[in-house]
């Protein structure tokens, strides 16, 4: 970082040489703390050949991808219903009508305030719907409620005059929506919109709570298995980033396609909205 | 009706869990949050390399998955404390990245010329960051910072699942008590939405009050 900020002057040569020294000395903490960990790592025997023998199994190895499967055939699932649903919701609040206005706001408002897994819970146990179903439907209604709002928000960010303009040629309200304001309203929201998948695919993992057959479910069972002297900390070790690699990479991707749809002309009527999912006040107009 | 009147106390008492853990954990995802910013815009590299790794890594944790090493892991280790504190944790940290990109983005939205006014008048630095950098980024993080808590509000339900006291886990006693499972949620619902709207109201004062008008 070589410009200034709002926080301090551009660094002079004695400056700079402290800073050096601070990131030498923060350095060697943080290596200190990472030995730590090993040390204690290797301390409680996590590095024993019986603790990681079971992923040379094929039947374990199986039973994982099966559950990364499942992981993601939910995250499927939820995405596609939940864009359905949020478009939906989205065309009913920025509905002429008053009922149907009113209606889909107090929907998506309830679903926003509610929290994913009560939702899930529910469906679940007093619905009583099978796991899958009631995860994809605790998703959906969840994050199509707040993609709704992306939606509505990528609508109104577009510039004031593309819409006035449709209306003056002569377009009707459906015209002016399908034509001119919301392509350029998504490709706005992209990123906002594919953040939001990220939210999808991390909460799948709420799956393990009503024993849906998911990845971390798969883990749970190798890691309670007597036979390996309970594995824990190798499955969360080979679970963890396989998982967190997948949301970085889908995060990674919407920030590309926000850096990419910035520089796009298509985008000059409307601001790109920023690769992070969005924080909307509930109530907040 | 009679399902919130018979069973007022277990209510109350999940209902207060939930509060607890939400207040707790917002407490400490303040602190780290505020740490792992101020980290992440300090001129030192590897201090900004550590904030960095800290939220991406966390902001692209499942929470579950989060919950279910700090849960199942941390005993491992000997270190044996109430569920609770494990879950203050795991919440605490998950937040704090949320919260270090809404300060920092907040920080960000602070002209670079008003820190240079500020130094070319004098000021220290501790001066610039106390009377003219933070409280204009102040005013712009209020909303998202509710917005924040919020998530976290909703989020502590996860901690039910992993049997620490909790407004969602309330469910369990009473539908072996025999009551209308379609009503007990409903008033866990009722719970949950007097919490989050508390918050949101809370920090709508907040934002009439200090909020910068845009």
């Amino acid at each position: 970082m070589t410009e200034s900020t709002a926080l301090y002057d551009i660094p002079g040569p004695h400056a700079r040489r402290r800073h050096i020294l601070y990131g030498l000395a923060s350095t060697v903490v943080l290596l200190a703390l990472a030995g730590w960990l090993l040390h204690l790592l290797f301390d409680s025997d996590q590095f024993t050949s019986t603790k990681w023998s079971p992923f040379l199994y094929k039947g374990i190895q199986e039973l994982l991808l099966e559950g990364l499967g499942n992981t993601l055939k939910a995250f499927a699932y939820a995405s596609v219903l939940s864009l359905a649903l949020g478009a939906v919701l989205a065309t009913g609040r920025l509905s002429e009508r008053r009922v149907l206005r009113w209606i889909s706001t107090l929907i998506i408002e309830f679903f926003r305030a509610m929290p994913v897994l009560v939702m899930i819970f529910f469906i679940f146990v007093a619905l009583k719907v099978q796991p899958l179903p009631a995860l994809v439907a605790g998703l959906t209604l969840y994050n199509g409620s707040v993609l709704a709002e992306v939606f509505r928000t990528g609508i109104h960010s577009v510039a004031r005059g593309q819409g006035e303009a449709a209306y003056a040629l002569g377009m009707r309200k459906t015209q002016v929506m399908t034509y001119v304001l919301t392509p350029q309203a998504v490709r706005a929201m992209l990123p906002a919109i594919i953040s939001q998948l990220v939210v999808a695919l991390k909460d799948t993992s709420l799956g393990f709570l009503i024993t849906y057959e998911e990845f971390l479910h798969a883990g749970k069972l190798i890691a309670s298995n007597l036979d390996y002297d309970l594995p824990f900390i190798p499955v969360v070790l080979v679970i963890s980033p396989i998982y967190i690699g997948m949301c970085m990479l889908l995060s990674w991707f919407a920030t590309w396609v926000a850096r990419k749809e910035r520089r796009n002309p298509k985008t000059k009527a409307v601001e790109v909205a920023p690769a992070e999912p969005q924080t909307l006040l509930p109530g907040q107009p | 009706m009679d399902v919130l009147t018979d069973n007022f106390s277990l209510y109350g008492k999940g209902f207060l869990g939930t509060v607890e853990l939400t207040v707790y954990a917002s407490a400490l995802a303040l602190v780290l949050g505020f740490l792992m910013a101020s980290f992440r815009v300090a001129p030192v590299g590897s201090f900004r390399v550590f904030g960095t790794v800290w939220v991406t890594v966390l902001r692209n944790t499942p929470l579950t998955l989060l919950f279910f090493a700090v849960m199942l892991g941390l005993p491992r280790f000997g270190l044996v404390l109430p569920f609770e504190v494990f879950a203050v944790l795991a919440l605490g940290c998950y937040t704090s990245a949320f919260i270090c990109e809404v300060l920092r983005s907040g920080i960000n939205t602070v002209p670079r010329g008003q820190g240079e006014a500020a130094r070319s008048l004098g000021m220290t630095f501790t001066q610039t960051l106390g009377t003219v950098v933070l409280p204009q980024a102040f005013r712009t993080v209020i909303p998202p910072i509710g917005s924040t808590l919020i998530a976290l509000a909703k989020n502590s339900a996860i901690a039910g699942a992993f049997s620490v006291t909790e407004l969602l886990g309330t469910y369990k006693t009473l539908s072996e008590l025999g009551y209308n499972i379609v009503w007990t949620f409903v008033w866990i619902a009722v719970g949950y939405l007097i919490i989050t709207l508390t918050i949101s109201a809370l920090f709508h004062v907040m934002e009439k009050r200090w909020g910068v008008a845009r």
